[in-house]
């Protein structure tokens, strides 16, 4: 039973792990809480899904298309409604932010309806038996899919000459653009990376519940959010830890105190690291100035 | 800018407060006739909604539009009032002016609970931990059904009596929230124009800059949070007392969106600029039931649109601080 839910844990903490690892590029390089990103997620998953009920195709050819949709929406919603707002109080922009969560969720409302839909992708799930643990080969895959595609993330920010563009700008914006990085070019594809990555969990967390609505973003926003805070917001290592930590102790607190309180659980251990370590585990510490 | 210039003539002219003056004392007659004017319930309803949602508007305006604290539990304050006003009635028997005490009260208690260790917070990190917060209290409705009927809600929650005379119908509640928008609206009133609306506009604007001049931000965004948070709740208890029936439902974070669109809409800081918020976000989806489904999604492209393009609202602080600007000037000319 505990390794039982231990394992889902970690399956479902690699999700989370996936979404956060979008607010924390996204925070890293202009300080804003992008709140859409949880709808983004959603979005993600409805492409997956009507563009392989559309096509018939095979679920590994709909997921590369359904994925570069999703980053084409991250980088048209950085297009219109932030970068207008750029060096704006950040009131402004979080309330912007929440202004496209709002309209994401309501729009995939309006064209998908409010009901949840199956995600029936023809996939064959199978069972596989480990002592009392029993891990379907979904589980597998999305294990394998989460650190393959965190390992090339982090390969591509540590190693690669737009990686290290991506942490100039996080570093300092104006500096970055002086040494001649092309700093919108960079936020767009931070965006549009983030958001490529939530629209792989998304797919991942339809087939795995078998479930989509439209209103999913906002909880595995909040609890992707949460999971950033927990690693140390900006830190990707920290994104993945602290994704994996909330996954696991989500799954053992809705086994074993109340399930009712599911999502309660990400929130409550978001608000108690806020107030004790705001930095989180990974975080820097960054000083405010007048 | 030929429109804002005619305003600021009109404004500076001897007439103004005459015609000022004329506007409070036709609309208020209005007001306090309306129900001998007409007896359409549907009117009246669409007034009491306006009436809630503008208190309801005017107290998220003080967190957010005066001490800058963004906050999306709003509406989890008045679902707290309600409940609590609720329970109280249903429970204890308690009187319903009690009970809207002990909303507000309880309300209060939470806006302390949750401000207290989060208001040291980024704004950012305050934002999403409100969202947490809203979403949390919205489980408990849910699931401590020993307490709250869960998802069924609480039917029945009695009408007030007032000297023997037990409210009913709509006549009654809408001149008993024209009394609690008029005391929500005093009571701002007097905070914002006081040393302390100054104090949390402070807050609002530079945070360290305010405390090196003495002013401690949590003090005042705590005070802030505290009071809106009990208006809220008590605005809460005549919702349940009203409508005789809470549920979970009520208490969305989207209805804590709808609140914060119309205080952007009327503007960020402005006590009239929310109560028009509020009008106009509660007639519009009335008087277009076309529109209704697209409500949301409306409100979502509002909040963009006005941020990107009118950050300040159509009433809000940068406008009124260019009108008192321009009328200082005037009048060392006529001197």
């Amino acid at each position: 039973m505990f390794l039982q839910q231990l394992v889902n844990g970690l399956t479902i903490g690699g999700i989370y792990a996936l979404i956060a690892i979008g607010y924390s590029l996204v925070y890293g390089i202009l300080r804003i809480v992008n709140f859409a990103h949880g709808d983004i997620f959603m979005m993600g998953s409805f492409f997956g899904l009507i563009i392989s009920k559309a096509s018939g195709l095979s679920f590994l050819v709909v997921a590369p298309i359904a994925m570069a949709c999703t980053g084409m929406l991250g980088m048209l919603v950085e297009r219109l409604a932030y970068r207008p707002l750029r060096g704006a109080d950040s009131m402004s922009v979080l309330i912007c932010a929440m202004g496209v969560s709002t309209l994401l969720a309501n729009l995939a409302q309006l064209i998908f309806g409010t009901q949840t839909h199956l995600y029936s992708v023809g996939f064959q799930l199978r069972h596989f038996q480990f002592g009392s643990v029993s891990i379907t080969n979904l589980q597998f895959i999305m294990v394998i899919i989460t650190v393959v595609s965190l390992t090339i993330l982090l390969a591509f920010v540590k190693k690669t000459k737009f990686g290290i563009a991506m942490r100039a700008t996080s570093n300092n914006l104006t500096t970055a653009k002086m040494m001649g990085i092309n700093t919108n070019i960079v936020i767009s594809i931070t965006f549009a990376i983030g958001s490529m990555l939530a629209s792989g969990a998304g797919m991942m967390v339809g087939m795995y519940y078998d479930a989509v609505f439209p209103t999913m973003g906002f909880s595995y926003g909040i609890k992707a959010f949460a999971a950033a805070v927990l690693g140390g917001i900006g830190s990707l290592p920290g994104a993945m830890l602290g994704g994996l930590t909330i996954g696991v102790v989500e799954s053992l607190g809705s086994a074993y105190l109340s399930s009712g309180y599911r999502n309660a659980f990400a929130f409550g251990i978001m608000i108690i690291v806020l107030i004790l370590k705001p930095t989180g585990i990974m975080g820097k510490v960054v000083r405010e100035k007048v | 800018m030929k429109l804002t210039s005619l305003w600021s003539t009109f404004r500076a002219s001897r007439n103004f407060k005459w015609v000022v003056l004329a506007a409070i004392v036709i609309s208020g007659s209005l007001l306090l006739l309306l129900p001998f004017i007409t007896s359409n319930t549907y009117v009246l309803h669409i007034m009491i909604s306006i009436g809630l949602y503008s208190v309801l508007a005017l107290s998220l305006n003080l967190v957010t539009g005066f001490a800058g604290q963004l906050s999306f539990c709003h509406i989890a304050f008045y679902g707290i009032g309600a409940y609590t006003g609720a329970l109280l009635m249903l429970r204890l028997n308690v009187s319903f002016w009690i009970a809207m005490f002990a909303g507000a009260f309880m309300a209060a208690i939470f806006g302390f609970l949750l401000g207290l260790p989060t208001l040291r917070l980024r704004g950012d990190y305050l934002a999403i931990v409100t969202l947490g917060f809203g979403e949390i209290v919205r489980l408990v409705f849910v699931n401590e059904s020993w307490l709250t009927r869960g998802p069924l809600g609480l039917p029945g929650v009695p009408a007030p009596v007032l000297f023997g005379y037990r409210f009913s119908g709509r006549v009654p509640y809408y001149y008993l929230i024209l009394v609690v928008f008029l005391i929500t609206w005093f009571i701002m009133r007097r905070l914002t124009v006081s040393g302390i609306g100054l104090a949390m506009l402070s807050v609002k604007s530079d945070e360290i800059a305010a405390e090196s001049v003495g002013i401690r931000p949590v003090k005042y965004k705590l005070m802030a949070f505290v009071i809106s948070a009990a208006i809220a709740g008590w605005v809460g208890t005549f919702y349940a007392s009203y409508i005789a029936f809470v549920s979970p439902d009520t208490f969305m974070y989207t209805d804590s969106i709808t609140v914060l669109a119309m205080v952007i809409l009327g503007g960020l800081g402005s006590l009239p600029g929310a109560v028009v918020g509020a009008t106009v976000l509660t007639l519009i989806p009335e008087l277009l039931r076309a529109i209704n489904e697209y409500r949301m999604v409306l409100y979502g492209l509002l909040m963009i649109v006005m941020m990107i393009f009118r950050p300040d609202g159509f009433w809000g602080m940068r406008y009124r601080v260019k009108n008192a600007y321009k009328k200082t000037i005037r009048r060392v000319k006529d001197d």
